[in-house]
């Protein structure tokens, strides 16, 4: 967003009292829908779980691996669930830094999603892994080699989930104090309170408690940022730094980091639209909210196209033997299927959304976010399968060979199923559980936004080209088609 | 156990040792053979650009390492009494497999667990021919330096093993050798009977559920004097187990020929030359026949 916005929160006046009351609502009160889903969606992780334990007993043979399919959903499920953390970054911090006015109601549940899928990210290794009882060896130097791509990723994803895990919880503290001093005032929850004083440390909203508190929010949020990029830049080495054709792509690092924020937005998207419906924050979260976020996700979507495109192209029509036949198993033979899904479920569909002012709503927008959600976890599986099931000792494409070597399958088991399907139902799980414990919203960052939209009286710029009127009360621009949903 | 199993290998013999300078010397004719090579070390690229980023002053460090270096340094190979090799005759090859069963027997593997693969080929000229690709044993290995845990290593005497009991099955091995030589076991492996030994690198029996395992050069049976399983068992004699240090070649016919000479005559080749991973598989082509698909032209 541009420093035009800058003058202007969407935050409306008359609705920052409400602030307080929305944001604690979910920590307060237990909406009969509550346990239900919690007890389901744990119910989900626990067959996963039975399904890992199968899995350890049987090898890993039972998820559906074999020698030319060494890699395959696991790896493709780690790549989606890091790099969906990365809408909590974008969101956050990009906004933040550019002092994007409207992300005020957006951060936490932003951040929570950023802290909730990253570990869970993490987690899958242990799915992945042959042996994962000895997991603990990456933690022991002597053990350690330095050279190889997997022991990057380790220290890059444990170094940014440390620096996540600090960027939600410092513009925490000073909503942990705010709602401290609320459940003191009315006597509930007296453990929280004491739980949140404690985390609140000794906070409290004097300027310069502010002003330290914004410097090093400010400082992470900056951080948070190239080591976002780090992190997936060398998820990609341990593929790209092969001589395999595929997964040897120069490309690759910013094919991925690209994906990531893509499919991070979108994620952002989806728990945005759950939370303001579930958690009633109508009042806060508005359409508007979800169109910005799909104008953000659109050139992150175009750019993941063009990358494949080029990708691809190259690759194609160079007519090296490896690369070639690996193109064409993708695009035309055997993963056409998958790889047309990619692009026109998370190619050209939310392009499209977005280029149209009847579909540019917020139930457009989501729906085209879950469908790039599903699309992009299908794009990882076109990157990670096809690649290693490709024979190396002689190519398909050599007029000379090819009798005996024939790419290698990969079949989905119930195994691999239900602990993908777990992981994924891992993350509303936690985010619901979370919520129990820490405000939905921002509190303090939305009432500084609403104090910052009184002092400045300046009219709101409208995006070009297009017809605005302001709603006074809410402050919102009410564009054309971006309607509530 | 077939009785050229007994067979000496090449080099146990103390009278035919030539010291190092006959490994030197089969390393140049296999050069010559082969046409000039690159080693270019990962580590020592690694090496080059952490000190690069770390000064500027170590900019030259950094294009040093990077420069090709010298095939005889690849490896601290230097003192080591055998460099063990492999010479792989395709002109004698008649595709019996006969060396993928006695190696899946010998080692406790599963049928699929194909340590030496025999391929089928067809020649530019239509027929068929068979190439067996057991590990290549590389002089620059891309395995070794992909392990998170270090379980690869390379020998003093050019063999790369797995240490089974480390490895912890992240497969980014499997991903990294450009000969699909590396299997996992994926289930239950083969039940072995109890061992007099325990089981190690050199001896990966019984393989273990949820590590990589490959051809390891039967390790265990070199140091007394054995043949390979795939060597010994191999009815028309196409395999040699080679000593680049003795510069001799060994079949399981019985027959013992100078390595490099062996190799320069018959314009061994070794497979993906391209990739610099110097395999220490040499194999010798009849008519029409190529180890490399990446030679090959799409018509």
């Amino acid at each position: 967003m541009s420093t035009a916005t800058r003058t202007r929160g969407d935050v409306g006046v008359d609705q920052i009292q409400g602030v307080r009351e929305a944001a604690l609502r979910p920590v307060l009160e237990t909406p009969r829908w509550f346990w239900p889903t919690v007890g389901l969606l744990a119910a989900v992780v626990a067959a996963g779980v039975g399904a890992w334990l199968v899995q350890i007993h049987l090898g890993l043979a039972s998820a559906g691996y074999n020698d030319q399919a060494f890699w395959a959903i696991y790896e493709a499920d780690l790549v989606t669930f890091i790099g969906v953390s990365y809408g909590g970054a974008v969101v956050s911090a990009i906004l933040r830094l550019t002092h994007t006015p409207w992300r005020a109601p957006l951060t936490r549940i932003a951040e929570a999603t950023a802290l909730v899928t990253l570990p869970l990210g993490m987690m899958l290794v242990v799915p992945h892994l042959g042996r994962p009882w000895l997991i603990w060896e990456f933690l022991w130097p002597p053990y350690w080699n330095l050279s190889s791509p997997i022991l990057w990723d380790f220290f890059a994803v444990s170094t940014y989930l440390i620096t996540t895990a600090v960027f939600f919880y410092l513009p925490l503290i000073a909503d942990l104090a705010i709602g401290a001093k609320i459940l003191e005032r009315r006597g509930t929850k007296r453990w929280l309170a004491v739980l949140w004083r404690f985390a609140a440390g000794r906070y409290d909203s004097g300027t310069r408690h502010r002003r330290i508190l914004d410097g090093s929010i400010n400082l992470v949020g900056i951080m948070v940022i190239p080591m976002a990029v780090s992190v997936h830049s060398v998820l990609s080495f341990a593929f790209a730094s092969s001589s395999r054709p595929g997964y040897s792509e120069t490309i690759f690092p910013v094919y991925f980091v690209v994906a990531a924020l893509y499919s991070g937005v979108a994620l952002v998207i989806v728990f945005t639209a759950a939370a303001r419906r579930l958690f009633h924050l109508q009042g806060f979260i508005t359409g508007d909210h979800i169109v910005r976020l799909g104008l953000v996700m659109l050139p992150l979507g175009a750019t993941y196209l063009y990358l494949t495109f080029t990708e691809y192209l190259v690759d194609g029509y160079s007519n090296t033997l490896g690369s070639a036949a690996w193109v064409r198993q993708v695009i035309m033979g055997r993963y056409w299927p998958e790889f047309w899904f990619y692009v026109v479920g998370a190619g050209l569909f939310p392009i499209l959304v977005m280029a149209y002012r009847r579909t540019r709503k917020a139930s457009w927008i989501l729906a085209a976010s879950v469908v790039v959600l599903v699309a992009m976890w299908v794009k990882r599986l076109v990157i990670v399968i096809p690649a290693a099931t490709e024979p190396l000792v002689n190519s398909p494409l050599s007029a000379s060979g090819a009798l005996s070597s024939a790419w290698g399958t990969y079949h989905f088991s119930w195994v691999s199923i239900v602990v993908t399907v777990a992981f994924a139902a891992a993350i509303p799980l936690l985010l619901l559980i979370l919520f129990k414990f820490v405000p939905v919203l921002a509190i303090a960052e939305m009432e500084e936004m609403a104090a910052s939209q009184d002092s400045h009286s300046a009219q709101p710029i409208p995006p070009p080209g297009r017809s605005v009127q302001v709603d006074s009360g809410s402050g919102l621009v009410q564009r054309g088609g971006a309607g509530d949903a | 156990m077939s009785p050229q199993e007994n067979q000496t290998v090449p080099g146990a013999d103390p009278g035919c040792q030539q010291c190092g300078q006959g490994g030197q010397q089969a390393d140049s004719d296999g050069q010559k053979a082969k046409g000039a090579r690159v080693s270019f070390s990962r580590r020592r690229f690694l090496g080059g650009a952490v000190a690069g980023g770390i000064s500027v002053a170590a900019f030259g460090t950094a294009a040093a390492a990077m420069a090709p270096t010298p095939a005889s340094s690849a490896g601290s190979d230097d003192g080591a009494k055998h460099q063990w090799a492999m010479v792989i005759d395709l002109r004698y090859c008649n595709g019996c497999k006969q060396c993928t069963t006695a190696c899946e027997h010998f080692h406790y593997l599963h049928q699929e667990q194909t340590w030496i693969r025999v391929f089928e080929m067809q020649s530019s000229s239509g027929g068929k021919y068979f190439m067996p690709r057991p590990c290549m044993m590389c002089e620059n290995p891309p395995c070794v330096p992909a392990c998170p845990v270090s379980a690869n290593f390379r020998t003093t005497e050019g063999l790369t093993l797995v240490d089974q009991s480390r490895c912890v099955g992240t497969r980014i091995c499997m991903n990294s050798c450009p000969y699909q030589a590396r299997y996992f076991n994926w289930d239950a492996p083969v039940p072995a009977p109890r061992q007099f030994v325990q089981q190690e690198p050199a001896w990966p029996v019984p393989q273990v559920q949820g590590t990589v395992g490959k051809c390891i050069f039967c390790a265990a049976k070199l140091p007394s004097g054995m043949l390979p399983e795939c060597v010994a068992n191999c009815p028309m004699g196409a395999i040699y187990l080679a000593d680049m240090v003795s510069d001799t070649a060994t079949n399981g016919m019985g027959a013992t020929v100078k390595l490099s000479k062996f190799l320069a005559d018959n314009n061994a080749v070794r497979f993906k030359e391209s990739y610099g991973t110097s395999p220490r598989v040499f194999y010798i082509l009849g008519d029409g026949q190529d180890v490399d698909s990446d030679a090959g032209v799409v018509s």
